[in-house]
C-alpha cells in the first residue's frame, strides 16, 4: 500500500544533506535546465522567424511560368511554347476549385526609374489586383497598394519596395511624388512595409516596383504574362489547384494536362513542408543536446543520492527495524531526489526567462543572422517538454539510489557502531 | 496486511492466557555462507518463551547471541528450523509482512540506542506510530504518555544528542514500547552506560515486566543477567544452559 502523505511526512523528517553539496547539485540541474530551455527557445525563435520569413513571399502559393510542351497532343507536336495571357487570370479564378486567388505578373527587369537626378535601372512588375494579398505587399502607413480603379483606368501609379524607395528618395517620403518610369511619369501611392522574406524569384520584393498590369501592357506593349501566382485555400488543396490550373489552360492552349513542363511550377507548399520537417529536426537536435546537458546534472543528483543512502544506511536500518516497509524508506529518498531536480529546474527556468528577456532588448536591426537567431522565444510546449525531461531525469536519478536503500539489510547495519 | 490491530489489541494479546508460547523455536540453525567457509552461528536451537517472561540470553562474544536476537526480532531468517511468533510461522513471510511484524509485535532496544539524531526526541518516539499508521491525535497522546512513563516528559523537543546516555536509552525504550509490542527485545541495553544509569535502565525493565511486558535481554553482563527470572547461556551457537532462576 502506497501512502503519499506518510512518505511526505517521512521525507520531512529525514536528515538533511550538507548545504554546500545540495547547492552544487541544484546548481548543476539549474545549469542543465538553463541550457535545455535556452536551446529550445532559440529553436522556437528561429522557427517563428523562418515561418514569418516564408510568409513574406506568400502563404500557400505557387508560381507558374510559361514553358514548352514535351508531349505531343492531339496531333500537335512537342516543343510548342505555352504562354498564358492576362485574360487567363480571370478565367482561372472563376473555374478552378479551391483557388483563393490568382494573379498575373509581367516583369521588366531593367526599367530606368528616375527621380530628380537619380536614375536606377530597377525591376518593375505589372501585377493584377490579387497580387498585393497573395504576395504580402502591405503598404507602410501613409500609403496604399494598387486598387481596382488603378487597374480599370490604367492609372500611372506605382508601389515601391522599401529599399528601392530609399535608394530613390533617401530621407524623403515618396508617397504622392512623381517617379519617371522609362520617362513616363507615375505617382507613388505607397511604399512596402518592411518584411522578412525568404525565397524569391526574380529578386527580393524590397527592391522592386509594382504598377497595374493594364498600365504595364500599355506602356511596354507586352501581351504574355511573365508568370502566374496562384493561392490555394488550404495547403492540402494545392495539388488539386495546380491540376485545375493545368486542365483549364490545357483546354485553352491545347496541351496534355499531364505535361508538367508546359507550365513549370514552384509549389511553395512543398518547400514549406520540407522546411517544417527540417525545423522539427533542428528542434529535436537542440532538445537532445539540452537534454544531455541536463542528464549530466541528473548524474549529479544520482551521485548525491547514492552518498545519502550510504551515509544513512544505519538510519535506514533503524527505520526498517521499527517496521518501515521498503517503500517508506525509498519513497522519501525518491522525493528528495525529485526535490533537488525540480528546485534546480525552477531556478534554471527563471534564469532562462531572464536571459530571453535580456536578448529581447538587444537590437537586431539589419543583421540577418541576428534576425533569425537572436529572438529566442519561450512557449508552453517548451515548458512542458522541459518539465517532462526534468521529471524523468529526477525519477531516474532518485530511483536507483533508493532501490539500493531498500536492499539494506537491517541486521547487518544494526550490529556495528 | 494482518488484521487491523489497534495498539490496545496488541496489549490484550500480551496478557491473554497462555494457550501457546509467544516464541516457539525448534531446530533453528543459522549458517553464514561466506563462499569457502561456512560459519555456523547457531545450531539446532529449541526455545520457547511464554508471555510475561523476563529472560536473559548470555554468552561470550561470538556465541551467537546477536544472531539469535536478529532471528527473534525477524530482522533475519534462519537457515533451518521453524520459528513461530504468537503461533504464526515467520518463515515464508514477505519483506512487507516482516516489516509489519517488527512494527507491531516487537520493540527493539539497542546497545547504541540507534536514535535518529536529526529529529527530536518526540519525533523519534513517534516514528513507529507513523509506520503503524496511527492517527495524528492518538500519536500525540501516545508519545506524551510514553515520555511520561520513562520520565522524560520535558525533553520532547530536545534532539537525542542533547541527552545523556541513560536518557537516550530511555527514549529508545519509549520508542520500543510505542506500538504496544508483544515482546521487548533488548541487545546489551546497558553496554554503553555507566553502572548507575545501567542500573536505572534495569530497574525500568523490571518495572515494565511487572506491568506485564515480555522481556528478552541479550547481554554478557552476568550481574545484569542475575536480575532476570530466566537465563539462557549460549556457547558456540548452542544453548548450554536454560535456568529458571528464582
Amino acid at each position: 500500500m502506497f501512502k503519499p502523505w506518510l512518505v511526505f511526512q517521512l521525507f520531512l523528517r529525514s536528515s538533511r544533506v550538507q548545504k554546500k553539496r545540495a547547492f552544487l547539485t541544484v546548481a548543476a540541474i539549474a545549469w542543465g535546465s538553463l541550457s535545455l530551455v535556452l536551446l529550445l527557445a532559440f529553436g522556437e525563435g528561429m522557427k517563428r522567424q523562418l515561418t514569418r520569413a516564408q510568409a513574406g513571399l506568400g502563404t500557400d502559393i505557387a508560381i507558374m511560368w510559361p514553358g514548352e510542351t514535351t508531349l505531343p497532343w492531339e496531333g500537335l507536336p512537342a516543343g510548342r511554347p505555352i504562354r498564358p495571357r492576362l485574360e487567363d487570370v480571370e478565367m482561372l479564378a472563376e473555374r478552378v476549385e479551391h483557388v483563393s486567388g490568382v494573379s498575373g505578373e509581367m516583369t521588366n527587369y531593367r526599367a530606368p526609374l528616375t527621380y530628380g537626378r537619380t536614375t536606377i535601372n530597377g525591376r518593375v512588375t505589372g501585377a493584377s489586383l490579387a497580387y498585393g494579398e497573395l504576395r504580402n505587399h502591405l503598404a507602410a502607413s501613409g500609403g496604399r497598394f494598387l486598387n481596382i480603379l488603378d487597374e480599370k483606368l490604367r492609372r500611372r501609379v506605382i508601389f515601391l519596395g522599401w529599399t528601392l524607395a530609399e535608394d530613390l528618395y533617401g530621407e524623403e517620403d515618396p508617397v504622392g511624388r512623381t517617379l519617371l518610369v522609362d520617362d513616363v511619369p507615375y505617382t507613388v501611392v505607397g511604399v512596402m512595409e518592411e518584411k522578412l522574406q525568404m525565397g524569391a524569384y526574380g529578386g527580393p520584393d524590397e527592391d522592386h516596383a509594382v504598377i497595374p498590369i493594364t498600365t504595364f501592357k500599355t506602356q511596354f506593349g507586352r501581351d504574355f504574362l511573365s508568370n502566374l501566382v496562384v493561392q490555394a485555400d488550404r495547403p492540402e488543396s494545392m495539388t488539386a489547384v495546380l491540376e485545375g490550373v493545368r486542365e483549364v489552360l490545357a483546354a485553352k492552349y491545347g496541351f496534355d494536362p499531364e505535361d508538367e513542363r508546359a507550365l513549370p511550377t514552384w509549389n511553395t507548399v512543398e518547400g514549406a513542408a520540407i522546411m517544417g520537417n527540417m525545423l522539427l529536426g533542428i528542434q529535436l537536435f537542440l532538445g537532445i543536446i539540452g537534454g544531455l546537458t541536463l542528464f549530466v546534472g541528473g548524474i549529479g543528483v544520482a551521485n548525491i543520492m547514492y552518498a545519502v543512502v550510504k551515509e544513512r544506511t544505519k538510519e535506514i536500518g533503524v527505520k526498517m527495524a521499527l517496521g518501515a516497509r521498503s517503500r517508506w524508506v525509498t519513497g522519501p529518498l525518491v522525493l528528495e531526489g525529485l526535490t533537488y531536480t525540480l528546485l534546480g529546474g525552477v531556478l534554471g527556468l527563471i534564469m532562462a526567462t531572464g536571459v530571453v528577456a535580456l536578448l529581447e532588448l538587444l537590437p537586431t536591426g539589419g543583421n540577418e543572422a541576428l534576425e533569425f537567431l537572436g529572438k529566442p522565444t519561450l512557449s508552453l510546449p517548451i515548458a512542458i517538454a522541459t518539465a517532462a525531461i526534468l521529471g524523468l531525469i529526477g525519477l531516474l536519478a532518485a530511483y536507483f539510489p533508493a532501490r539500493r536503500a531498500s536492499l539494506v539489510d537491517p541486521a547487518e547495519t544494526l550490529r556495528y557502531e | 496486511m494482518s488484521e487491523p490491530q489497534t495498539p490496545t489489541g496488541a496489549a490484550a494479546r500480551a496478557t491473554e492466557p497462555d494457550t501457546q508460547p509467544l516464541i516457539h523455536m525448534s531446530g533453528i540453525s543459522k549458517i553464514y555462507d561466506t563462499g569457502k567457509i561456512q560459519v555456523e552461528a547457531l545450531l539446532d536451537i529449541d526455545l520457547d518463551v511464554r508471555n510475561g517472561e523476563f529472560l536473559s540470553i548470555v554468552g561470550p562474544s561470538g556465541s551467537g547471541k546477536s544472531t539469535l536476537m536478529n532471528l527473534i526480532g525477524c530482522l533475519d531468517t534462519p537457515t533451518a528450523g521453524t520459528y513461530e511468533l504468537q503461533g504464526e510461522p515467520v518463515s515464508g513471510m514477505t519483506r512487507t509482512e516482516l516489516a509489519d511484524v517488527r512494527n507491531r509485535r516487537i520493540g527493539f532496544v539497542f546497545q547504541n540506542f540507534n536514535l535518529i539524531p536529526q529529529i527530536s526526541t518526540w519525533e523519534n518516539v513517534e516514528m513507529p506510530l507513523l509506520f503503524g499508521r496511527v492517527g495524528k491525535k492518538q500519536r500525540r497522546e501516545r508519545v506524551e504518555e510514553l515520555l511520561e512513563k520513562v520520565g522524560l516528559a520535558d525533553r520532547g523537543e530536545h534532539k537525542p544528542t542533547e541527552l545523556s546516555g541513560g536518557q537516550m536509552q530511555r527514549v529508545a525504550i519509549a520508542r520500543a514500547l510505542a506500538m504496544r509490542p508483544a515482546l521487548l527485545l533488548a541487545d546489551e541495553p546497558t553496554g554503553n552506560l555507566d553502572s548507575s544509569s545501567g542500573g536505572d535502565i534495569m530497574t525500568l525493565f523490571e518495572e515494565l515486566w511487572r506491568q506485564g511486558h515480555t522481556m528478552v535481554v541479550i547481554t554478557h553482563d552476568l550481574a545484569l543477567a542475575q536480575r532476570t527470572k530466566r537465563r539462557i547461556e549460549l556457547h558456540d551457537g548452542r544453548i548450554t544452559q536454560d535456568s529458571h532462576s528464582k
